[in-house]
């Protein structure tokens, strides 16, 4: 069993947005691993490992497309425990979901993955597409938004649940497939491998990396390759036009009377 | 281009993974911690478990080999939520282990270090008596030789986790007067004759402190860490590796003062205007951030030096000051621009108020800093 995860870097969420020349700026921005990305790791080691024993029923490489020089996001994944990484070397700014999907899909054919771990959105973007475009691409099964991931074995499949809105909707895709993770995937009891006992209790949230596991990670093998490799044309069929800082707020007023208030709402906001 | 001469990526993600432990498991509670005057024990486990507790201790004992930047990072991010309680308890064992790890045998560091860096144990470093802290060449506490043990007899206090401590190591007098007749031996917590009382102290309030009692102590002549009579260079190397992250967690407090001012001052309109428009608190600002960057440049530098080996004892003492000093002055402006609001408990800068004078008095009293550095610089 081959488990691809693929991780993102994302500006600084809790950073302050900067605009310059009708774009955000990320020139001096501190770029973090993704959130979601790492809810998707979570649920891969929980997938892949005995809990009791550590021992790996299964092998994680993370992927992520990104320039080379700044990969440093990959080793906080693999320090939480990921085998391997694979970097695509290119301007992720520059691509498209779909470009990004091709490189993704390519690298989970050339490692002949049996299922592809995603978080349902990379914090910057919001654009929840990728995990749906590569299944498309490569035409696999899959299930989105997963809030608990169960691998049957016998089956050869995964059994996710996901949070729709009048319940909790289980799906059974079989392998090879496409998970994308939510936030509830990392709750104490959500993943089941059927190694480690169903009612161990994780601790909630991704795991935090220790100082070793930081140490071990920039041993871990990490292969770089171009989009090139991967038979994809890196680029973008979408162009962003401007990208502004909402209006500033103007001023509240402080009125002296109820008599006042609806006066202004009615002449002022015109919204009476 | 690097934006620090001294932290690398890895120094950077090993701080992320730090911050996130603290947002998760210390900073929700901390103010309830305080006012209960403790912690959970369970706090140990779960810092051993990411291996916090064994960053900069021997790999072959369950830790992680780190250089002093790992250490004070670590340092600097547990005390973000503002209370040096739960770094001096949490950490206890930062002063109490390196003895064994640093001099003790094999069979020692094998049977205790690896469960407290897992944190099933709690460490503890007895050195100050009631009759003196820092004329450690003075101590009275006496360790007699008997058959294939020693007897314990005097005591200790202002002990950090004194009153939780599973392992304590303590500095006894097996020989003559003065330095040359001091040696460590690790006591266990549950020794008949050992006996406990806690104190209730000005900060600190979650961190637990004791005066314990040692009266006719049997302890193991293999608990004797290193060679009988040669305590004395071990417990001074020890402070001088204490004062370094004692003047770490003053910056630290320090600079969480400043960025509580700055929220605040912000926030708080005064007259029609924020505070932080008005001179008198921009300058203020600017001085508590002044101060801030030369002794972080300060502690840095020494933090190299002494991962290069070097002994800079007189420049460590006249960090420790300028730390503490800094934190002093930190504090007393962060309450003053808080006003009202930094007079009220669960505030951090009111906690961190309180806990000025330990860090200006533990590890060496300021006097005692300035002595050292005098004599050390020849004069």
């Amino acid at each position: 069993m081959k488990i691809l995860v693929t991780v993102k870097r994302i500006p600084d969420p809790d950073a302050s947005v900067k605009f310059a020349n009708g774009a955000v700026d990320t020139s001096s921005a501190k770029w973090v691993p993704n959130e979601f990305d790492q809810y998707a790791v979570e649920t891969a080691l929980r997938l892949a490992e005995d809990a009791k024993s550590k021992k790996r029923h299964a092998e994680i490489v993370v992927c992520s497309v990104c320039p080379a020089a700044q990969r440093q996001h990959i080793t906080t994944f693999l320090a939480m425990g990921a085998d391997r990484g694979v970097v695509v070397d290119a301007d992720d700014t520059a691509l498209d979901s779909q470009a990004v999907a091709k490189l993704i899909a390519g690298v989970f054919k050339k490692e002949g993955a049996d299922l592809l771990v995603c978080g349902k959105l990379s914090q910057d973007t919001e654009g929840n597409e990728v995990g749906q475009r590569v299944a498309g691409l490569l035409d696999l099964p899959i299930a989105s938004f997963a809030g608990g991931v169960t691998w049957d074995q016998d089956g050869k499949a995964m059994v996710v649940s996901r949070e729709v809105d009048d319940g909790v909707e289980t799906k059974k895709v079989p392998l090879p497939s496409v998970i994308t993770c939510d936030l509830r995937v990392v709750l104490p009891q959500s993943v089941k491998n059927g190694v480690t006992p169903d009612d161990y209790t994780y601790n909630e949230g991704p795991r935090l990396a220790s100082l070793r596991g930081i140490t071990m990670a920039k041993r871990k093998k990490v292969e770089q390759l171009k989009p090139a490799d991967l038979d994809v044309e890196a680029g973008s069929a979408i162009s962003n036009t401007g990208v502004n800082p909402p209006p500033a707020r103007a001023a509240g007023q402080i009125v002296e009377s109820v008599e006042q208030l609806v006066e202004k709402l009615a002449t002022e906001a015109k919204v009476l | 281009m690097p934006a620090s001469l001294f932290y690398t990526d890895e120094h950077e993600a090993f701080r992320t993974q730090v911050r996130k432990f603290v947002e998760r498991e210390i900073s929700p509670h901390i103010e309830a911690w305080e006012e209960a005057g403790a912690f959970p024990r369970e706090l140990y486990a779960k810092a051993g478990e990411v291996g916090l507790l064994g960053v900069g201790f021997p790999e072959a004992y369950g830790g992680t080999e780190a250089d002093g930047f790992h250490k004070l990072l670590l340092t600097e991010e547990l005390c973000r939520p503002g209370s040096g309680g739960i770094v001096a308890g949490l950490m206890s064992h930062g002063i109490g282990l390196p003895p064994i790890t640093n001099m003790g045998s094999d069979a020692l560091k094998e049977e205790y270090v690896p469960s407290i860096l897992r944190g099933e144990k709690i460490c503890a470093l007895a050195v100050t008596e009631p009759s003196g802290g820092s004329d450690v060449a003075n101590l009275r506490t006496t360790a007699r030789r008997d058959g294939d043990h020693y007897i314990v007899d005097g005591s200790k206090t202002f002990i950090t986790s004194g009153m939780r401590a599973d392992v304590i190591t303590v500095a006894v007098r097996t020989g003559g007067e003065g330095m040359g007749g001091i040696s460590m031996l690790v006591i266990d917590g549950d020794t008949p004759g050992l006996t406990r009382t806690p104190l209730k102290k000005m900060g600190w309030w979650c961190s637990d402190t004791a005066t314990l009692y040692f009266d006719g102590c049997r302890v193991r002549a293999e608990n004797l860490i290193g060679q009988e009579n040669e305590g004395f260079r071990g417990i001074m190397q020890n402070f001088n590796n204490e004062r370094l992250m004692l003047a770490g967690m003053a910056i630290a407090s320090a600079q969480v003062c400043l960025d509580e001012a700055i929220a605040y001052a912000r926030d708080r309109e005064t007259f029609g205007r924020p505070l932080i428009k008005r001179q008198v608190i921009r300058h203020k600002l600017v001085d508590m951030a002044q101060r801030i960057q030369s002794a972080r440049a300060a502690l840095e530098l020494l933090t190299w030096r002494v991962d290069q080996g070097q002994w800079p004892i007189a420049e460590v003492c006249m960090l420790k000051n300028t730390a503490t000093q800094c934190m002093e002055h930190c504090a007393k402006e962060a309450v003053q621009i808080l006003g009202g609001a930094g007079y009220i408990r669960g505030v951090k800068v009111e906690r961190i108020y309180r806990e000025t004078k330990v860090l200006a008095i533990g590890g060496g009293a300021e006097e005692i800093m300035k002595e050292l550095a005098a004599r050390q610089m020849g004069l």
